[in-house]
């Protein structure tokens, strides 16, 4: 084993992972983050755990992985560059790895425009393909990026994120291949709605014999509303939402949406587990973390595999 | 060029509120090509700063003058004479102009008429465009002529990232996407295999990080 994750014991036994996401709360309170975390434990193999996501301040990503793992959640510290330069980045990993954090998915971040500091300076000193090798530099040759050796290796299972969906799409394949060559362990891939596409890209992944090289975790979010589906269209850079799913929203009785929406996520992962190459989920229910469990089961992906720790 | 932008017309005028005789001066390179602080700026300006006075009842005498540029000690030189006859001076070029012309006259009171933008192109009448971030170590031979410094939002120095739709940055509709250009760029030469190469890690040292920055030419020197 590369790392003490369990996430990648119970992917290289070949189990079909599971893995969701837990947002941090706009303030200091602990407790918002161990309901998240009461919610997904025993359903999930990881939680991703986010980096001030759209560039909106937050708790941070470390300190909410420890309380998550005080719980006995496993989680996912997600990283950005956008926040910090190489000397605040490797700090940050030793920091995490000496508190029992031991997956970190690596992320460029989304543009500081988005958030509620508009104004403020980026880093970008790397970008995520760098960071995920600067992870693998410090786990397996023991080296800081300056080149000196550092004492006690942070034993971290490398992710990254990969969107089938963005532009230009003929180079998204060799994209991933840059992470697969960078030493990424697994990949987590952006909501997958438009299936037909994903399985193209996947294709070409199987073409290049990648699938073989990295983990990939197919990523799903459940539309709670029309209006949610429609904002994830029209709204969110790089997100493919087919018409006719709105149209499947549209037509579901006005109590029963949620439900259609957790229907379309159900049958999403049921295609996604077909898929040559799939070795996981990635369940992203934003802000409606209760329904991960009824997803993992429903899915008939529960209980999960019993990793010794 | 240095591409720079006049600032709002309260701004200056707030500056020398309690001025009433300014000398402004423009300069002929970058500023006068778009079209921010050449003579013709210069004249507008001054006649826009009069008329708020005159309108105010607190008249102002207002010299100008255009210089070849304003970062050459010898065009510079040619204010000697009347300088100290006035107040204080507003420069019309770019921050660099505005400063040497401050370290040239130490007793002048030198003011800015600009923001100064960026490095970049006139993409057409009336539209100018970044192009360079003068980082110090050109990798233009990498990226088919493209910047990824300048011309991503995050200088992602590996491709795009998820955030590129339809050609265009995640951070505005009118922002393309440079690497978006990049593969563009490279797939017209024949040379998309490039893309698979990884980027090291940049050093920045060579960009503003490593502090200012200065080129010696010791063959030129005299």
């Amino acid at each position: 084993m590369k790392s003490e994750s369990k996430l990648e014991q119970i992917l290289t036994k070949g189990e079909f992972a599971v893995t969701s996401e837990c947002g941090p709360p706009r303030g200091a309170d602990a407790e918002v983050i161990r309901k998240k975390g009461e919610m997904l434990k025993g359903f999930v193999d990881g939680v991703n755990v986010t980096d001030n996501q759209t560039s909106v301040v937050r708790m941070s990503s470390i300190s909410s992985c420890v309380i998550l793992k005080e719980l006995g959640l496993n989680p996912i510290m997600q990283m950005v560059t956008r926040d910090r330069n190489r000397i605040a980045i490797q700090s940050d990993i030793l920091g995490a790895a000496a508190l029992g954090i031991n997956n970190i998915l690596c992320l460029t971040g989304d543009h500081q425009k988005f958030g509620d500091h508009a104004s403020a300076k980026n880093v970008f000193d790397m970008d995520s393909i760098q960071l995920v090798q600067t992870v693998k530099l410090m786990r397996d040759e023991g080296k800081f990026l300056g080149g000196e050796e550092l004492k006690g290796s942070p034993k971290m299972f490398i992710g990254a994120a990969e969107n089938p969906f963005a532009d230009p799409f003929e180079i998204r394949v060799p994209r991933l291949a840059k992470k697969v060559a960078a030493g990424v362990d697994f990949i987590q891939t952006q909501c997958i709605y438009n299936l037909p596409k994903f399985e193209k890209w996947m294709k070409l992944v199987r073409d290049r014999g990648l699938h073989e090289r990295v983990h990939i975790l197919g990523g799903v979010t459940p539309f709670k509303s029309v209006g949610m589906a429609n904002y994830m269209k029209k709204s969110v850079p790089g997100m493919d939402v087919p018409d006719e799913l709105i149209e499947r929203m549209k037509a579901a009785p006005k109590e029963k949406k949620a439900e259609e929406g957790i229907n379309i996520c159900i049958e999403t992962i049921q295609r996604l587990r077909d898929i040559e190459g799939i070795h996981g989920v990635h369940v992203m229910a934003i802000e409606w973390e209760e329904m991960v469990s009824e997803i993992v089961k429903r899915a008939g992906l529960f209980p999960r595999p019993h990793i010794e720790s | 060029m240095i591409v720079a932008e006049r600032k709002p017309l309260e701004q200056i005028s707030s500056m020398i509120e309690s001025n009433s005789k300014v000398l402004i001066v423009g300069c002929g390179e970058c500023v006068t090509v778009c079209s921010a602080g050449g003579k013709k700026e210069v004249d507008i300006l001054a006649s826009a700063l009069n008329m708020i006075r005159i309108k105010e009842s607190k008249p102002i005498e207002i010299r100008q003058e255009t210089l070849e540029r304003q970062c050459d000690a010898e065009y510079l030189e040619q204010l000697r004479g009347f300088i100290g006859e006035y107040e204080v001076v507003i420069s019309m070029a770019c921050g660099a102009g505005v400063q040497f012309m401050a370290e040239k006259y130490k007793n002048s009171l030198v003011l800015p008429a600009l923001n100064t933008k960026f490095i970049g192109v006139t993409e057409e009448q009336g539209v100018w465009s970044e192009r360079c971030h003068a980082c110090g170590d050109c990798k233009l031979h990498l990226t088919g002529g493209v910047c990824p410094i300048a011309r991503c939002s995050k200088s992602l120095l590996n491709g795009p990232c998820g955030g590129s739709a339809n050609g265009k940055c995640e951070i505005s509709p009118e922002v393309v996407c440079g690497w978006q250009l990049i593969i563009e760029r490279l797939s017209d030469l024949g040379q998309l295999e490039k893309y698979e190469e990884i980027i090291p890690i940049n050093d920045w040292s060579t960009n503003r990080d490593g502090g200012p920055r200065k080129v010696v030419r010791e063959d030129l020197r005299l």
